[in-house]
């Protein structure tokens, strides 16, 4: 089973930490995911920085420059990561857009997260129709799970054709917007994540996007499984570093 | 139909729809309505009385003899800059705010980058009582001040994009993002035949009453419905696409492409998407795309801010793999010679895109009895500051 899947069956809310590579300082990747694991989170959601993240609001939008102002790349990537499998046992996924993968070769990039150890794929800008047209077979080749956004205006039809299609979790994005902090939640996101748990999907649901602080995320994940922070997160890393990261996460949990 | 988009928007392996979830509902309404919409009578009705009665159309087909003198052949030029605007941008957005109004929006969003179609955006927006805002770069705000002042001066807010490099691409990410934080009453008028399926098809069918037109005055003229070869510039692709449209799967019909070559393909400032291109996706569409070694996208360069663009639209670049279109860049130089060419042979100054189409006869030669027709595809008027600095007029 892939370590998303073994997971996702135990019995806690997950606490997932999405971050850039090669930001705060190009080389802080492996020491960020070691903390993060130190610090008890679930699962982390690697950050392969792209030139213009179109779904990303300006603390990501800043932090990828950033990353690729440092000289990161997806081949550096996979060399820091390439002994990650020696200290770190919890999921590790690449997020990103597609287009450094579409260059770096789609078959190269699944069999390297493969060799390194990475279990899944969050690509926003690769939706279900192209994925299935062309890349399908290739993900699953190299046994990466890959993860699939739905947002409060998903349609019910949608939900369940992307359920179908998934095989560790769904990415519930809070609201109709674009990563970053909000000032907490209302009645419209509490009504959709009561709506989503009512569907009795077959796939878990965690939730993303606006997530930044105890309260949110223990709204969010009243109905979910989980819950990704990201923005919160990034800000944090910029202005404490990161040997706070242990401290951040006490703030969430 | 080979050239054409088929069902999904691809044309061969370009096009498809490479957005985010959050932009499902939005592109999904569309795609499952533009059709349907297009060829009800009634809003072809609407449009085709806005395009005569407010743009201007049809457009002159001039015959250019002076200029078919110079060159020894027969040099047709299709008066698109005689729209209202200045520009064939015009007809797109007629289009598209006659959609959003059927789609039932509210609200207009659009990206520009020289200020070209914020401006056909801005117009029908007004013409129609509708908040329009226009996303443009910081730096495309500095250097285009009169067509920003003409926004305004119609009504739109016109937002600068602070993000990446502050021209025409982050305008668009920033126009994406609005999209994103906008779903239900809003809809995003693309100026070109980019971005997610349906947006190259829509954008190249309003665009089609170019070559439609075309069609109908060489049979006048001429006696022959088909050119032997139909020019024009391409910065995304929509007035290229308009002037191939119903010559695409005539192959006797010779389609050229114009790109922008910048400062010289090879200098490292040019904007010629084809020579330096590889597949790549950009702004939801696979398409050909100036990116690095990474896939990250690069900063095109052009003198002329229309053809500033690191992308083209996926209909050519499928024309450009297939080998159904000529591909062909100009340098700032020869374009800006060639514009002032056609102003003291024909007394026609053209938009800068626009002269690098001019220039394709200093670098291909043509049969004296051949029908070259050219798009021409906007006026000068916005671009006579560069004129003014080049030439020192
Ligand atoms: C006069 C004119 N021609 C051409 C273009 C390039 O756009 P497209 O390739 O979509 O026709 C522009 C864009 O602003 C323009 O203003």
């Amino acid at each position: 089973m892939n370590r998303i899947q073994s997971k996702l069956r135990e019995d806690k809310k997950l606490l997932s930490i999405y971050f850039t590579a090669g930001h705060p300082n190009l080389n802080d990747t492996v020491t960020i995911i070691e903390s993060l694991q130190a610090s008890g989170i679930d699962m982390i959601e690697i950050g392969l920085p792209f030139s213009d993240p179109l779904a990303d609001g300006p603390t990501i939008q800043k932090s990828s420059t950033a990353a690729l102002d440092n000289g990161m790349h997806s081949k550096l990537l996979f060399q820091q990561l390439k002994d990650i499998r020696k200290t770190v046992s919890i999921p590790l996924l690449i997020m990103g857009y597609f287009n450094p993968i579409l260059q770096f070769g789609v078959e190269d990039f699944c069999k390297q997260c493969q060799e390194i150890g990475i279990d899944g794929l969050i690509l926003p800008d690769l939706p279900l129709a192209e994925y299935q047209r062309d890349y399908e077979q290739l993900f699953k080749k190299y046994g990466l799970i890959n993860v699939f956004l739905i947002t409060p205006q998903t349609s019910e039809a949608r939900i369940r054709q992307i359920d179908a299609a998934s095989e560790g979790f769904i990415y519930m994005v809070s609201s109709a917007s674009t990563t970053g902090a909000k000032k907490g939640f209302g009645q419209v996101q509490k009504d959709y994540f009561q709506r989503i748990a009512g569907m009795k999907l077959s796939n878990p649901q965690i939730v993303g996007f606006g997530i930044s602080n105890k309260e949110t995320f223990s709204q969010a994940t009243s109905s979910a499984k989980g819950a990704i922070i990201g923005s919160a997160f990034i800000k944090h890393l910029e202005s404490e570093g990161v040997e706070a990261i242990p401290d951040f996460v006490r703030s969430i949990r | 139909m080979k050239y054409q988009a088929d069902e999904n928007g691809y044309y061969g392996n370009f096009g498809g729809a490479f957005i985010p979830e959050m932009l499902y509902p939005n592109t999904e309404e569309l795609r499952l309505n533009y059709l349907n919409i297009m060829e009800d009578p009634s809003f072809e009705k609407e449009f085709h009385a806005l395009l005569k009665d407010y743009v201007g159309r049809p457009t002159p087909l001039y015959f250019a003899e002076r200029l078919s003198k110079k060159y020894n052949t027969r040099i047709y030029l299709k008066r698109e800059d005689l729209c209202h605007t200045g520009a064939h941008k015009v007809n797109n957005t007629i289009g598209q705010i006659l959609m959003a109004k059927r789609l039932g929006k509210d609200r207009i969003i659009a990206e520009t980058g020289a200020g070209q179609h914020g401006v056909a955006t801005a117009t029908v927006c007004a013409l129609m009582g509708i908040e329009c805002i226009v996303y443009m770069g910081e730096i495309d705000i500095a250097r285009q001040a009169p067509n920003v002042a003409r926004m305004k001066m119609l009504g739109a807010e016109v937002r600068p994009a602070l993000s990446g490099s502050r021209t025409l691409k982050d305008a668009t990410n920033e126009a994406i993002r609005d999209w994103i934080n906008n779903p239900v009453n809003t809809h995003y008028i693309i100026g070109s035949v980019v971005g997610p399926h349906p947006y190259p098809d829509m954008v190249a069918r309003f665009q089609s009453v170019v070559s439609k037109e075309i069609k109908s005055q060489l049979l006048e003229k001429e006696g022959r419905e088909n050119p032997d070869y139909v020019v024009a510039c391409v910065g995304g692709g929509s007035n290229a696409a308009g002037a191939y449209y119903h010559y695409l799967d005539e192959e006797e019909v010779g389609i050229i492409a114009v790109e922008a070559a910048g400062k010289g393909v090879h200098s490292g400032e040019s904007a010629a998407t084809s020579a330096l291109g590889k597949i790549g996706i950009i702004h939801g569409s696979k398409t050909l795309l100036m990116q690095t070694e990474d896939g990250q996208i690069t900063e095109p360069y052009s003198i002329s801010a229309g053809l500033d663009y690191p992308g083209v639209g996926p209909m050519h670049a499928h024309l450009y793999e297939s080998g159904r279109g000529e591909f062909i860049s100009i340098t700032d130089d020869e374009a800006m010679q060639a514009g002032r060419m056609v102003a003291e042979l024909e007394g026609i100054i053209p938009a800068i895109e626009t002269s690098h189409a001019f220039a394709i006869f200093n670098h291909r030669n043509f049969k004296p009895e051949d029908l070259v027709v050219i798009n021409l595809s906007g006026r000068g008027d916005k671009d006579l500051q560069t004129y003014i600095d080049y030439f020192k007029l």
